[in-house]
């Protein structure tokens, strides 16, 4: 699941376009082409006007194309669905689930992104391609990336409990007593939003069956009744589970927002000394003017029984409906590593192109998530967001619901089979 | 309309009678012009999604299969739906009858008061507010920890006046070789024999804000013939420490209670723990004793009711749904009872007739009406009930507190199962149409 909200601080706009005119290759060309290209997405907010400063960037090198964005937010697959089924689909659209680019592509609502493969190619890993992939054929291009294997803590909570980030799961869990021995709660769960266990469950997931069973269980064709499905709840339990260590126990993680959960750690005052997601934790924080290594800190999600450095990432893919020279212009010109800079200077961005320069990002911990997210052996998308809505994201029923009963009842055999059972009905 | 055009009739025949067929077009034709823009609206924005959605409750998912019944035998299997049908159930048995009896009451009582109209105004209030906020308010209201929900701030300071919370109430212990719990009171298992053991009572979990003021560095008392000595720390120092040792960092855990049992469980003593820690027992026979603390000191303050969980979620936001409604009920009830002849209740009266006769034989039969009008307002809204509930349920509880309205949002919206989602539309409206008759049935006898 998302969560959008912008991250980090702003790098200033000057130093976007700055980027922007730096890029080579606008040859003469490009001036051919105009057009109007309309695109609905998923970003709101600072993220919208990130976006904007993207089409800026791109209207620089192309002057007579116009793109105009509509933010649908997260009722994008029903503003998208429903605008399908009037016949008038905007020309390009970001949308937050794989899935969804999977159910377009096979109705032939899209168009396929051939024109641009030899770009993507080029700048994008092999994850990054098959996600935007249906059948061997390129559809969508993955333009957004959130790192989700990552933890963030409070450093005084860290340094009073005299405990070092934990590279291992023993390490955690060892760290964790030790911090509730200084008397801190060591875990904020943000157990009253169900996609936040999803994303817990999908990292130690990874770690402990690794991507072979990740990919079968995302397509069911293994079951949720897996030994390995039971492994891995039996560790989520160690941490959702330990209760004296989570502020007002596991029944108050059940009515802790994720918001919450974030200022529990990210504050002056912690209530919890660190909380386990992604990389858009410091944007959600309320606490102003807190500084980023000094009153905050981030280490990758622990390896587990030695697994190699993985990565659970989310992200937004841009998918074409109506095919134009000005749209195909416009997701080429995305797919360059100019466009992403923009984003990334911006902050708030992590960008899934190799391309992308480190130092585009602007503060010290957004590098190292995404130097993470490049580098990692294992990357694998949201299991969850991979998922039908019904089993894996809907508010009250599905994984989100189990995952939540689990918080509160540890019951590994009961949980499995309930997802199993909830899992075959959506799969149907 | 129809009375309207009656009474635009009698000046048309003064103005000389024009042809019957012709009078009778044109007045067909005004009528038709009336109704037009009513007809249109009601045609695109009613009608026609009404049609549509009973069609579309026949289809699939995707839309284009047709699949009979089978979403309306989903609505009795899928179980949140279920949920969602036996909580609105619960719902129209309890929250209307209470609506009704409590605006009943207030309207009654407010008659004898003279502040009426305070009183009035105040349970009115909650019906300016937008049913969402409402939930808002009662969402933060209901939280669990006293220091945000108030109705858990009202219950706790009151718990916590009469049990007064420990002094260390968050410790935990730091050795196996402590049992019990901080719920329990804290037993060291070894047992002790005066002159030779030292007790060692490490707590941990004590935050550095909650060491009583004054403590010292803690130290290890040596053994005392005929004694038991002991100490009582905060067994914690950066890094952890090693569990059920003394470290040099560690403090003393001041003004403790420790008591003392003897072989046979028989309480023999207490004591009272120095600055650094340490305790004393003197002047005891030989054997074997046990040493610990009370269960006092460990007493959590009150954690909270969890109004929000899924156990008590549904009663949580009937309360909300209730404070809301009851003002409206109220003022409803109160016209009506203000137009009851005041010499039918003289007349019981001097026939001998208590309040409560009164109340009971005269008042309520004179109100039937109006508290039948009340009554079915409110089986209709709770038939309805949506906003509320997605307001006031967090997320981890809204399973448990689903209702129809709720579970066909869902179905249709993040799910996208158009069909499902209309079926529960449709089955909504089969339920309230019987209401619905009833309300017009009545209309119509008053007419």
């Amino acid at each position: 699941m998302r969560y959008r909200v912008s991250a980090f601080t702003l790098a200033a706009l000057a130093a976007a376009l700055v980027a922007a005119f730096s890029v080579g290759g606008a040859g003469a060309g490009h001036q051919a082409v105009s057009g109007k290209v309309s695109m609905i997405g998923i970003w709101t907010a600072t993220e919208q006007q990130s976006i904007q400063a993207v089409i800026a960037g791109f209207h620089k090198k192309f002057p007579g194309v116009t793109v105009s964005y509509t933010s649908a937010g997260n009722d994008t697959p029903t503003v998208l669905k429903t605008r399908l089924a009037g016949g008038k689909p905007p020309d390009v659209a970001a949308v937050g689930q794989p899935s969804l680019v999977r159910e377009f592509a096979q109705k032939g609502q899209l168009k396929p992104l051939t024109f641009a493969q030899g770009v993507v190619r080029a700048n994008y890993g092999p994850n990054g391609i098959a996600l935007g992939s249906v059948k061997g054929k390129l559809y969508g291009l993955f333009f957004k990336a959130a790192n989700k294997s990552t933890v963030w803590y409070n450093v005084k909570a860290f340094k009073d409990a005299g405990v070092q980030p934990p590279k291992t799961w023993p390490q955690l869990l060892a760290a964790a007593k030790t911090i509730r021995g200084s008397g801190l709660p060591a875990y904020a769960i943000a157990g009253a939003e169900g996609w936040t266990l999803t994303d817990l469950f999908e990292n130690i997931y990874l770690r402990t069956a690794g991507p072979v069973k990740y990919d079968q269980l995302t397509d069911h064709k293994i079951k949720w009744t897996d030994p390995s499905v039971k492994k891995a709840l039996t560790l989520m339990a160690q941490v959702t589970g330990d209760t004296q260590n989570i502020p007002g126990g596991t029944s108050g993680a059940l009515q802790t927002g994720f918001p919450q959960s974030v200022d529990q750690v990210l504050s002056k005052s912690p209530k919890a000394a660190m909380v386990i997601e992604g990389d858009f934790v410091p944007g959600v924080a309320t606490t102003k003017g807190l500084k980023p290594m000094v009153d905050y800190n981030m280490f990758p999600f622990p390896s587990i029984n030695g697994s190699a450095p993985a990565v659970v990432t989310g992200g937004d893919t841009v998918v074409m409906f109506k095919d134009s020279p000005a749209a195909r212009a416009f997701i080429t010109y995305l797919a360059s590593p100019a466009a992403s800079t923009i984003w990334a200077k911006r902050g708030g961005f992590t960008s899934p192109n190799k391309k992308v320069p480190l130092s585009a990002y602007s503060d010290a911990l957004t590098r190292r998530s995404a130097a993470a997210l490049v580098a990692a052996k294992i990357s694998r998308f949201d299991l969850s967001d991979l998922e039908p809505a019904a089993f894996g994201a809907t508010t009250g029923q599905g994984e989100w619901k189990i995952l939540q009963d689990f918080l509160k009842d540890k019951n590994v055999n009961g949980t499995a089979s309930a997802l199993e059972s909830s899992a075959a009905k959506a799969f149907k | 309309m129809t009375e309207a055009t009656v009474r635009a009739e009698p000046p048309a025949e003064e103005l000389g009678a024009p042809p019957e067929a012709w009078f009778g077009l044109r007045r067909y034709a005004v009528t038709a012009a009336f109704l037009a823009p009513a007809f249109i609206l009601l045609g695109v924005w009613v009608v026609y999604p009404a049609v549509y959605t009973i069609i579309r409750s026949f289809y699939g998912q995707a839309g284009g299969d047709f699949v009979g019944i089978d979403n309306y035998k989903a609505l009795f299997t899928t179980p949140a739906i279920t949920t969602a049908i036996k909580n609105n159930a619960i719902w129209v048995a309890v929250v209307p009858a209470t609506i009704t009896a409590i605006g009943l009451v207030f309207a009654v009582l407010i008659e004898k008061i003279s502040w009426s109209l305070a009183f009035k105004t105040a349970v009115f209030m909650p019906m300016a507010i937008s049913l969402f906020a409402a939930g808002v308010i009662w969402r933060i209201m209901d939280r669990q920890e006293p220091g945000i929900g108030a109705v858990n701030a009202v219950i706790g300071s009151v718990h916590d006046a009469i049990r007064p919370p420990g002094a260390l109430s968050d410790a935990l212990t730091s050795t196996p070789n402590e049992t019990g719990s901080p719920s329990q009171g804290i037993v060291l298992k070894t047992p002790l024999q005066p002159g030779k053991s030292v007790a060692l009572v490490g707590l941990t979990g004590i935050p550095p804000e909650q060491v009583p003021a004054g403590s010292v560095q803690a130290v290890t008392p040596p053994a005392k013939a005929g004694s038991i000595t002991g100490v009582v720390w905060r067994d914690f120092k950066p890094g952890g420490g090693v569990p059920g040792k003394v470290e040099q960092g560690e403090v003393g855990l001041p003004n403790v209670t420790v008591f003392l049992r003897d072989a046979s469980g028989k309480k023999v003593g207490t004591a009272t723990t120095e600055a650094n820690g340490t305790f004393a027992f003197t002047d005891l026979d030989q054997g074997t004793y046990r040493a610990g603390i009370d269960p006092a000191t460990f007493k959590k303050p009150f954690g909270g009711v969890s109004w929000l969980g899924s156990k008590l979620i549904t009663p949580s936001i009937m309360i909300a749904y209730i404070w809301v409604w009851a003002g409206f009920s109220m003022v409803v009830i109160a016209a009506g009872l203000s137009a009851i002849p005041r010499d039918t209740l003289e007349a019981a009266r001097t026939d001998g007739a208590s309040e409560w006769q009164v109340f009971r034989r005269v008042t309520v039969p004179l109100l039937a009406p109006v508290l039948t009008v009340v009554f079915i307002t409110m089986v209709i809204n709770v038939l309805k009930v949506f906003d509320i509930v997605l307001s006031v349920a967090p997320e981890s509880s809204q399973a448990e507190a689903n209702v129809i309205a709720l579970a066909m949002w869902r179905t249709a919206f993040p799910q996208s199962d158009f069909g499902l989602g209309s079926a529960i539309a449709v089955f909504l409206f089969i339920l309230v149409i019987p209401v619905l008759l009833l309300n017009i049935r009545r209309f119509r006898r008053e007419a």
